[in-house]
């Protein structure tokens, strides 16, 4: 008998993507690039659990009592808020970025469901413009497709400072994406790595943001809501400032939030994980006594109603849906999972959006895939989605006894970790505490 | 002659001449305008796309004649930042001088400026054509994807940095070349087009064998590590 041998141990801090990483780095001398958002864990909506109804708070009857979903955004100074009957929005994404047929499931999904969508980095496609019943055009550093045209035909404006992949970051587009069409629309050639610039071409600052505010509604009739969209990084000034700036709504996009492409080094190293930017944005609207007045929009890692229910209850008047949506349409398809295993991947983790060699024909700019990709039944499994997302968000609602989902408030929450006690001010469950949080007799 | 209709904005709001020129129909025949005391308020005379001629009769702030489709505008002053900015066609003068960020991303039409323009004069362009008679700022022609840019005076630091098909005359000194602008050589086609844009910006004096020309070396439009100490 052979003396026992040691255990073959795994390090933690060594574990097996990041000796992939270094080994991978060192073969090519270039980082790695990929779509979707954070993939390490992070305290997020997990953390936090709804208490229900008890003797002291009485619950509504499921499937009897109304529990409403609707949501206006955009009524501080536009001449036509927006009005949507579920308060989930789908994030901005763009043509070029994805396919025109996943653009217009999209477009068809969030009309189905009573709710809009958002156009991306390269310009309004008829795709989507003839699809969505609800469209908010996207008003980006690149100006990629911008024209005053698109402008005035969208029902709001969202000028983008950043977002939460990569809050501080421009974006890429690689050449195979670039085909005719793309490249038409964003006035450059076809073929080449296209950048898309960080920072505003002609504004820089909260006060040259309300200047460029003004300019925007001089130019739509003061009749389309402005939202500022920023990537989660500091919360309580961006809101405050936006607010200044003039913002009917502010969005507020976390670190779980995907992206098209960007370095996975950005994407997992810079910015805050969602539950712990929204707190603080809520209290900036609180402060300037614009809670409710100016509408707060959180998105990165919406996976379904708890998930909205929470982000609500923290004081979100909507949340918006990216990753979750395109996962609806088709994307990380397990019946696709012999053409993600030839591209290296497995479904479930495929994120190279930006190689644009998509099986599900989502995220490329071939024709051959994109075919693959019917956008009625597409836009169907969204609109499903959306459907079941809400009804999820009700069911809790009225569990806690909310005739609206608005009605929901940090109260109804408890918080699992230490961690998201401190970000939320919810207290640990089973205590009245939060870290941070003095005791009456100022201990 | 018609006499011009006239607007003052020490007497009407901006959102009521706004109201007015955009309610213009396309074939209008109310095609000559006057603007009086601008006295450098912002975004005057903003998303207009009737062919119009518009004359405002002062100094504006930020964004005058932004995205401007169809008019020609006269700045007849300095103008802020962004003037003509995202603008589609038509056409914008300023008299005096421009600050930073002029013509931002525009997609047409033609800017000129009859003094100096600042910094980032040109940024982003993407098909709108730009003749500054004097000089420009600092990185002028950022990531400029597409028209022409003619500078009669100096530009500053960083010329056409990130430059795309753009292409860029300049008359006098180039403090520096950003990353990926190189001279090119001036072939028939850009001299007819250099000349074109001198004969309609007035600027007769200027000669078009005096410029020089910038362009993309196209060394970036491929990311590649090579390159890393380029970005």
């Amino acid at each position: 008998m052979s003396a026992p041998r040691s255990l073959p141990r795994f390090s933690a801090t060594f574990d097996r993507h990041a000796i992939a990483e270094i080994q991978r780095a060192a073969a090519t001398g270039i980082y790695d690039i990929r779509g979707a958002g954070a993939k390490r864990k992070l305290p997020h909506f997990d953390d936090l659990l709804f208490l229900g109804a008890s003797i002291s708070r009485y619950p509504l009857e499921g499937y009897r009592e109304r529990c409403d979903t609707n949501v206006v955004l955009g009524a501080r100074h536009a001449k036509r808020p927006v009005e949507l009957q579920i308060p989930v929005t789908i994030a901005g994404m763009s043509f070029g970025a994805l396919s025109a047929p996943a653009k217009e499931a999209l477009g068809r999904g969030a009309s189905i469901a009573g709710t809009s969508t958002t156009t991306g980095d390269g310009g309004m496609t008829e795709e989507e413009r003839g699809h969505s019943r609800t469209l908010v055009y996207q008003y980006l550093p690149s100006r990629y497709g911008m024209n005053p045209a698109d402008l005035r035909r969208a029902d709001a404006i969202e000028v983008v400072v950043g977002q939460g992949a990569k809050p501080g970051g421009g974006g890429m587009l690689l050449g195979q994406k670039i085909t005719e069409r793309v490249a038409r629309m964003r006035n450059l050639p076809a073929g080449i790595d296209q950048r898309s610039a960080c920072r505003h071409p002609d504004w820089t600052g909260p006060d040259d943001l309300a200047i460029k505010i003004e300019e925007l509604r001089e130019i739509t009739a003061w009749e389309k809501p402005i939202f500022v969209k920023v990537g989660a990084s500091r919360p309580y000034y961006d809101t405050a400032l936006s607010v200044k700036a003039g913002a009917d709504v502010v969005v507020l996009d976390g670190m779980q939030g995907g992206t098209a492409a960007t370095q996975e080094v950005f994407i997992e190293h810079v910015g805050l994980p969602t539950l712990a930017a929204i707190r603080p944005a809520v209290q900036a609207l609180q402060d300037l006594g614009m809670h409710r007045r100016v509408q707060l929009i959180v998105s990165g890692g919406i996976r379904g109603g708890a998930d909205m229910a929470k982000a609500l209850a923290l004081g979100a008047d909507a949340v918006s849906i990216g990753t979750a949506a395109l996962i609806a349409l088709g994307d990380n398809d397990p019946a696709l999972e012999q053409e993600y295993q030839k591209l290296g991947t497995t479904a479930g983790a495929y994120d190279d959006w930006h190689e644009g060699r998509d099986p599900a024909g989502i995220t490329t700019q071939d024709p051959e895939l994109f075919a693959r990709l019917d956008p009625v039944l597409a836009g169907r499994r969204l609109a499903n989605f959306l459907s079941v997302m809400t009804m999820e968000a009700q069911a809790i609602a009225r569990a806690c006894g909310k005739s609206h989902l608005h009605n929901l408030e940090p109260e109804d929450l408890v918080s699992l970790t230490l961690e998201a006690a401190a970000m939320t001010r919810v207290p640990l469950a089973g205590t009245d505490w939060y870290p941070g949080k003095e005791f009456a007799d100022g201990r | 002659m018609t006499e011009a209709l006239s607007v003052d904005l020490a007497e009407t709001s901006l959102r009521d001449l706004h109201a007015t020129l955009h309610a213009l129909p396309k074939d209008t025949n109310r095609t000559l305008w006057r603007v009086r005391n601008p006295r450098g308020k912002h975004s005057v005379a903003v998303g207009l796309d009737a062919p119009i001629s518009l004359r405002i009769e002062g100094h504006v702030g930020y964004y005058a004649a932004g995205m401007n489709a169809r008019a020609s505008v006269l700045i007849d002053g300095n103008a802020g930042p962004g003037v003509a900015e995202n603008m589609m066609s038509g056409k914008v003068r300023v008299r005096g001088d421009a600050s930073q960020s002029a013509g931002a991303s525009g997609r047409g039409g033609l800017l000129v400026i009859e003094g100096n323009a600042g910094a980032r004069c040109g940024i982003s362009m993407k098909g709108i054509d730009i003749v500054v008679r004097g000089s420009v700022g600092h990185l002028s022609a950022f990531m400029a994807q597409e028209g022409f840019l003619v500078v009669g005076g100096d530009a500053g630091e960083a010329l056409g940095d990130s430059l795309y098909e753009a292409r860029l005359f300049v008359r006098g000194r180039v403090a520096s070349l950003g990353a990926d602008c190189e001279e090119k050589p001036i072939r028939p086609e850009d001299r007819a087009a250099l000349e074109n844009l001198l004969e309609r910006a007035g600027f007769s004096e200027l000669r078009a064998g005096d410029f020089r020309m910038y362009g993309s070396a196209r060394r970036l439009y491929h990311f590649h590590v090579d390159n890393a100490s380029a970005y």
